[in-house]
């Protein structure tokens, strides 16, 4: 809700990035992790990596699944192939998450600057 | 100070197209909105927000301001001389713009697509081999005693679906929450599925595996397995049971199972299951579309061209293969050389390979709001909002059709996408010498 | 001042009862007219048959079940594509071409009125997105009304002028021409995935039958003074054994006749004319229904005619649709529409070696040619559910011709043969009454008076197709009228030519008609008011959302009528 909400005020809001640049955990993973929600995590995939906010799952339980908004911060690690079928691989995709907390956020814009190749 | 209520407005946010909104306008701007829900007064109340107010183009780094007249001239520009032009988005705007997206994506021999690609790309796919049994959303109001929502979570995308059409609806023969069952198969207990009376966690990518296994036990037929996709066989026929016993069922689905390991497999699965249990007794399904104009984006393409998203016109007529001409991967094999994107944000959204691309070819973006594919785009036009500012004709998730209305004037200069597409269709087909 | 004249065309006008006569055409500002000037532009018409433009009563060319159809079928258009050019814009066919080439299509054969016949009021909007792009032809849609919850409880509570005028409010809400009934009550008892067989079936949860809901639109349709008779597709569609639902049918509303004016009309007769009771020994009913018809003047009919090879069968007879997937194995989409009725999809190839296939193909033939007076039949074939409107030519050559007939009867199957009449039936049809089954008798039938006809002051819409009627002789020559009436000489649409040697010229966009019967101002006020108080009980949308304004259309034309309540 909080997604749909924050985008409606715009995307490059400071509620977006705090709505959608999350990943959720399930309480007991973050517990086993030793990450506290709302640190910064890096989540790795075969295509790429990004940093993100850890946040508390309210729809748990569900070990060793996280779940991030879809948008501009999934774009960075998400699977092209889309297998004959035009849509891309957006769910069930392997991650190695590690705690970050000296990372950054990246920004919309810098998100921006880094697909567009500092166009 | 004018003061007015608007009744009956028609919400352009998600497929639910909820037509019963009250509007209170104070002097030209919207100051409250009744009968809607939170997204969509956030919608009404804040569309203005970051709000692009004159077309610009790309220039050393920034953006500079532009004439109307010039950002056209230059727009017709690239597509006239573009080989193999995509024209993208098309789900936030009104039928009559994307009726002159496809003229020029012909004019031009380019490929037109709409976000139905990254979202229910998959069940149209599956619909061309099973078909599908479906209804319009009374129906379900009116007739539903079993209403399952798979891989979908409408508390938090769809918030009015459940008391509008489903499980609190009241309806002819179903009086409200009592006289229905919910169930709800997800990867993970969602609010949606904190409201069920089953809730099914299926194992993730595993959702074609249950869906063959409902089916076999629909069928009557002897499962071996102790548990399927994580669900022990005895929930299975239970919920099976419950299936062939309802007297009017219908699954309602989502990017759950469209976007998981599988794609349209899961789609032809959950397909092929419905049409099965229609052999026993009554029962339905339907795609949750989430832009509000997605289903009419489909519906436009599909009359004019025969196809309803990923349309090719490079050989002078319209083709469709899905994997060949949709968008991602065209543009994640480098394939395109110019793009025009209309009220969507695929930079978003796509993976980094596609969106890259994206953004090196010439980029025209035509958007009411400042997004990253605008960011990344080499002019840039502002559009007004369909439903707010200009009236237009949308298609609801099950195919009715609405004409959504005009509430408040747009900012000053800023125009409708169908009159920013009529004034560069008409300016390419003078650059491409043709009538 | 736009003047056209066509000189010396052999003339078929059957309504002004001109058959084969040699004259001058003068056309002017888009009407026939007595005479024009020097100036005009001349068309030399000698050794070409003139006809009216091509009027098609029933074709299922626009709306949510048609693009439910493409959608469904991407397989159909692949092998069948329109390359854009200069003048025309991209589509493709086959059996469900898309809006555009639906138009270019209908002119090429000098067709130039079109109807959609069963558009589901509630999403009627979209017919007319798609008739506002079909570019040349003159259109109109028929809402469905025998299914609609409002309609069943007017007619069980014997209101019948509160049922009038709430069928002149959704004729004026959709913009739409005439009452169409499809297996009334049938497709609100699949709402429940149940069936109803008989005329006296009861409706679940509504207590009224089919016969009362026929009887009821009839009365309905004459109090409302609309110019088409109803419109039907009968109950029990693809049941062995059906022609006795369709003289059943024909039959339960005689007495309500009078004057002679056709107060009925059955639709694709041939899939509701099989005699047998299994699919093994059907036979074709055409010869009882045809004796029917020939007996009352109270009834037409038209034969959904069947064309052999693939096509795609579209209907609102949601569980006919559904039988007809488990007769073949074909994929199926099913939408049922709340409180108003339904639709069903289903591919379906008709083989000449299959027995029953065979027998269909032959009853639409006899029925056409047993029908003795040919104002009481239309050339149809239920586009696309027996095949595509581009083979109305060849239907036309099994009319015209015994010998084109017994080529395709020679390779039917044998039992099929065997058992059908028509390899016994000599009659041909003449120039004249093709004119009559495929625009005359159509016109008059819908009641446009200004078509169909080139009567001064109609509307000059032409078609001249190269055929010499003085040396051919259509028994024998059948395939040089095949190949003319599939590429017209020229087509004319409002006195401007439309396409020239089955080649599209121009692209101007035809008018949708629709009907408004005038009901008294208290009557209408009252059915508003009970209905207001009920529609968001029955529907998802509100009311203020419901109608279709008048400005939505392209090229709308209203026909006023004075209804009698």
């Amino acid at each position: 809700m909080g997604q749909g909400r924050s985008k409606e005020i715009g995307k490059l809001s400071d509620e977006y990035a705090k709505n959608v640049g999350i990943c959720e955990f399930d309480p007991e993973d973050l517990k086993s992790l030793q990450i506290s929600s709302g640190q910064n995590v890096r989540v790795t995939t075969n295509h790429g990596t990004v940093v993100v906010k850890a946040a508390l799952s309210t729809q748990a339980p569900h070990r060793g699944l996280i779940f991030m908004p879809y948008g501009p911060w999934t774009s960075m690690i998400c699977d092209p192939e889309t297998h004959q079928t035009g849509m891309p691989s957006l769910k069930g995709i392997e991650a190695e998450v590690t705690a970050a907390p000296e990372e950054r956020i990246l920004t919309l814009r810098e998100l921006v600057a880094y697909i567009s190749g500092g166009k | 100070m004018v003061e007015k209520t608007i009744q009956d407005a028609v919400c352009t946010f998600c497929g639910c197209c909820c037509d019963n909104l009250e509007v209170k306008i104070k002097d030209e701007k919207i100051v409250s909105v009744r009968n809607s829900c939170a997204i969509s007064m956030s919608k009404f109340l804040n569309y203005d927000r970051e709000r692009l107010s004159t077309p610009m183009e790309r220039k050393n780094g920034g953006f500079e301001e532009i004439k109307f007249e010039d950002a056209i001239e230059k727009t017709a520009s690239i597509l006239a001389n573009a080989k193999y032009p995509i024209l993208y988005g098309w789900s936030l705007t009104s039928c009559e713009a994307i009726e002159i997206g496809v003229e020029l994506a012909e004019l031009v021999g380019g490929v037109i697509d709409n976000t139905t690609t990254t979202c229910h790309g998959p069940s149209i796919i599956g619909v061309h081999d099973i078909g599908e049994s479906s209804c319009t959303l009374g129906e379900v109001r009116h007739r539903a005693d079993l209403v399952v929502y798979w891989g979908c979570n409408p508390v938090h995308a769809h918030p009015l679906h459940m008391s509008r059409y489903s499980v609190q609806s009241k309806g002819r023969f179903r009086k409200g929450r009592k006289d229905r069952k919910l169930v709800v198969v997800d990867v993970r207990k969602t609010d949606t599925a904190k409201q069920a009376d089953h809730f099914i966690q299926v194992a993730p990518n595993q959702d074609y595996e249950l869906l063959s296994a409902l089916r076999t036990a629909v069928k009557m037929g002897e499962i071996e397995q102790d548990s399927i996709a994580g669900v022990p066989v005895e929930t299975v026929e239970e919920i099976a049971e419950l299936m062939i016993n309802c007297e009017f069922g219908i699954i309602f689905y989502g990017l759950g199972l469209t976007m998981s390991a599988g794609k349209s497999r899961n789609i032809d699965a959950a397909l092929s299951l419905v049409r099965e249990l229609n052999n026993k007794t009554k029962f339905l399904i339907m795609p949750m579309r989430g832009h509000f104009n997605v289903t009419g984006a489909n519906q436009v393409t599909a009359w004019q061209t025969g196809y309803p998203f990923a349309v090719d016109f490079s050989k002078g007529y319209p083709r469709y293969n899905p994997g060949d001409t949709s968008a991602v991967d065209i543009l994640a094999r480098g394939e395109c050389d110019a793009a025009l994107v209309v009220a969507s944000d695929p930079v978003s959204n796509f993976p980094i390979a596609a969106s890259r691309h994206l953004s090196r070819v010439p980029l025209v973006t035509i958007d009411p709001h400042v997004t990253p594919t605008t960011l990344a785009s080499d002019i840039v036009i502002p559009s007004s909002f369909v439903g707010i500012e200009r009236p237009g004709t949308v298609y609801r998730m099950d195919g009715v059709v609405l004409l959504t209305r005009k509430l408040v004037e747009p900012p000053k200069g800023v125009k409708s996408d169908e009159d920013i597409l009529s004034a560069i269709l008409r300016r390419t087909t003078e650059l491409k010498g043709v009538a | 001042m736009n003047e056209l004249q066509l000189r010396n065309g052999t003339v078929f006008d059957p309504l002004n009862r001109i058959s084969g006569e040699r004259m001058d055409l003068a056309i002017r500002d888009g009407t026939i007219a007595e005479a024009v000037s020097s100036k005009a532009m001349v068309i030399d018409a000698s050794g070409m048959i003139v006809m009216p433009g091509g009027v098609d009563i029933h074709s299922h060319i626009a709306g949510s079940k048609v693009n439910s159809g493409r959608i469904l079928r991407p397989e159909d258009h692949e092998k069948d594509v329109e390359e854009r050019t200069s003048i025309t814009r991209a589509g493709v066919g086959y059996s469900i071409p898309s809006t555009f080439t639906t138009g270019y299509r209908y002119a090429r054969m000098g067709y130039t009125s079109v109807v959609e016949p069963a558009t589901p009021p509630l999403k009627t909007r979209h017919t007319h997105e798609e008739l506002n792009q079909i570019p040349i032809i003159d259109k109109a849609c028929f809402p469905l009304f025998g299914n609609n919850w409002f309609v069943m409880e007017y007619l069980k509570e014997g209101k019948l002028e509160e049922c009038a005028a709430y069928i002149a409010w959704m004729l004026k809400a959709t913009k739409g021409y005439a009452i169409k009934i499809v297996d009334p009550g049938g497709v609100e008892a699949w709402g429940w995935g149940r069936y109803l067989k008989r005329l006296d079936d009861e409706v679940p949860h509504f207590a009224i039958t089919p016969r009362e809901i026929l009887r009821g639109l009839c009365k309905i349709n004459k109090l409302l003074g609309m110019p088409h008779a109803i419109h039907v597709h009968t109950n029990n569609l693809g049941n062995p054994g059906n022609y006795l639902t369709t003289i059943e049918t024909m039959d339960c509303v005689a007495n309500l006749a009078s004057s002679g004016k056709p107060i009925i009309h059955i639709t694709h007769v041939q899939f509701t004319g099989l005699t047998g009771n299994s699919w093994l020994n059907v036979g074709s009913g055409a010869p009882e229904i045809a004796d029917y018809v020939n007996k009352h003047d109270h009834v037409t009919v038209d034969p959904g005619q069947v064309i052999f090879g693939d096509t795609t069968t579209m209907t609102a007879d949601g569980p006919f649709q559904f039988l007809l997937h488990k007769l073949s194995g074909n994929k199926w989409v099913n939408v049922d529409v709340e409180g108003e009725t339904g639709a069903g999809i289903v591919p379906f190839r008709y083989r000449r070696s299959n027995y029953v296939n065979a027998v269909q193909w032959g009853i639409g033939l006899e029925l056409m040619l047993l029908v003795k007076n040919p104002w009481k039949i239309y050339l149809t074939t239920d586009h696309p559910n027996g095949g595509p409107f581009t083979s109305y030519p060849k239907v036309v050559t099994w009319l015209m011709s015994k010998g084109a007939r017994g080529r395709v009867l020679a390779k039917i199957n044998k039992n099929a043969r065997r058992r059908l009449d028509l390899p016994g039936i000599d009659r041909e049809y003449t120039f004249e009454e093709v004119a009559i089954v495929t625009r005359a008798g159509t016109s008059k039938s819908l009641g446009l008076s200004q078509k169909g006809h080139l009567g001064i002051g109609a509307d000059a819409d032409v078609a001249v197709y190269n055929i010499d009627a003085n040396s051919v002789d259509p028994s024998r020559d059948y395939e040089v009228v095949r190949k003319a009436l599939a590429k017209a000489a020229y087509t004319i649409k409002n006195g401007k030519i439309v396409a020239k040697d089955g080649e599209v010229v121009a692209t101007p966009i035809g008018t949708t008609y629709w009907v408004d019967p005038k009901v008294s101002n208290d009557l209408m006020q009252q059915t508003t008011t009970s209905l207001s108080a009920k529609f968001e009980d029955y529907y998802t949308v509100r009311m203020a959302n419901y109608p279709v304004e008048e400005s939505y259309l392209k090229s709308p034309t209203r026909i006023e009528v004075l209804a009698e309540v």
